[in-house]
């Protein structure tokens, strides 16, 4: 129960400086629609509902890049890592809940976003709906465990791209899987298996990202 | 409380600690004091558990739950209260009756009446003011303080030492400084790093 009590403490740390500040999710939101709004114009007419579909798990991925880019601001400019990091708490709960904050922003930037790509493009599937939502776990995973990794260098702001979108390379071939393939599942059981391989491992090994 | 033989630390190529012996009783309050650049931090940061010693041995024998640190960074978020800071860390410290234990500290260090105001519009002096409650805020026994007097006015300055003289003898310190002067009354170890 104290894992999970601080789970929640540390999250809605993280919710209530993004209140206060607002310099993630509005980002986010107007990056995605901008995006949208862009592919809307440089597709050309006529094209396939497949490749407006590529487009939305781009707009997707990129605009979570730019969520994880801003996961450990607050913790960098006042070294409150270091604060963290000294509790007695599991170090794994800093992980977790960095994640669950960055979910949160993303799920809403999508909750913005999937009517607006539907708008200029085509409907969302249920099976594509599931699929984000599964591919969310995994992004926000990986690119919040990457993010507490590149927080510490000089070229973090080049690190975390380098190193994230390789990995979420699988990420893509099971969202894009699941939203055009005529059986999708799968591709959603590829999502699951990816989500619960890269949490696990993040989770595990956090403690040795933030510490020296 | 702190034993430490021939520790060294190595950024790289960079050498920036040697050799250092250092024993600290509990109880004890040693003073480590030395130029910019020799170490003190370094040093401090390790007994702290944030650093890993390159060379030596380090043995501290409290784990990071009896332990305060006061860094040359406050460690707290600038877009929070000090209320928030407070909470926040009282319980990831599982601080029994934290409320109160946050208020009184507080109110001990003068910023009781700015409690709902985010530090980001705190002067620097306030901030420190701050780190020093959320250092005592979990009743450590080893305090490691880097640089405690830095940014604190004379009334700052004067609750520390108050702070200080309390605590002395029941609790361990750990002090960096460049002003030795200050707690030379406090010291029972002295530490200098060339």
């Amino acid at each position: 129960m104290t894992y999970v009590a601080d789970v929640g403490a540390l999250a809605r740390k993280d919710l209530l400086l993004e209140l206060r500040a607002r310099d993630t999710l509005p980002a986010m939101l107007l990056f995605v629609v901008s995006v949208f709004v862009v592919f809307h114009f440089t597709l050309p007419a006529h094209s396939s509902d497949l490749a407006a579909s590529g487009l939305l798990w781009v707009a997707i991925l990129f605009t979570a890049l730019l969520g994880l880019g801003r996961a450990f601001v607050a913790e960098r400019e006042q070294r409150v890592l270091d604060g963290l990091v000294l509790a007695p708490c599991d170090r794994s709960a800093i992980w977790l809940a960095k994640g669950i904050a960055t979910l949160a922003f993303l799920v809403a930037a999508e909750i913005v976003a999937l009517p607006v790509f539907a708008l200029f493009f085509h409907g969302v599937s249920a099976a594509t709906v599931g699929g984000i939502a599964l591919a969310d776990v995994g992004i926000c995973g990986v690119g919040t465990f990457l993010g507490a990794m590149a927080v510490a260098t000089r070229a973090r702001d080049l690190l975390l791209p380098l190193l994230f979108l390789p990995l979420a390379i699988p990420i893509v071939v099971g969202g894009v899987g699941a939203s055009t393939a005529a059986s999708p599942g799968r591709y959603l059981g590829f999502l699951v298996l990816y989500d619960a391989l890269f949490c696990v491992l993040c989770w595990a090994s956090f403690e040795y990202v933030v510490t020296e | 409380m702190i034993v430490a033989r021939k520790l060294g630390k190595r950024f790289g190529d960079k050498r920036v600690l040697r050799n250092v012996d250092l024993d600290v009783p509990r109880g004890g309050f040693a003073v480590v004091t030395g130029a910019n650049g020799s170490g003190k931090t370094t040093l401090l940061r390790m007994c702290a558990g944030l650093a890993r010693p390159s060379e030596g041995e380090l043995e501290v024998a409290v784990g990071r739950a009896a332990i305060g640190y006061l860094a040359h960074e406050p460690l707290v978020y600038r877009e929070l209260t000090a209320l928030e800071n407070l909470d926040l860390y009282g319980r990831l410290y599982r601080v029994p009756e934290r409320r109160e234990r946050t208020g009184m500290l507080l109110e001990r260090f003068g910023l009781w009446q700015a409690r709902h105001d985010r530090v980001a519009s705190y002067s620097r002096g306030m901030t420190q003011r701050l780190a020093l409650c959320r250092v005592l805020l979990h009743d450590p026994s080893l305090l490691i303080l880097d640089e405690p007097y830095a940014a604190l006015d004379e009334q700052g300055a004067a609750l520390l030492d108050d702070q200080l003289a309390e605590l002395r003898g029941v609790r361990t310190f750990l002090v960096s400084t460049h002003d030795p002067a200050r707690v030379e009354r406090f010291a029972t170890t002295r530490l200098a790093l060339a």
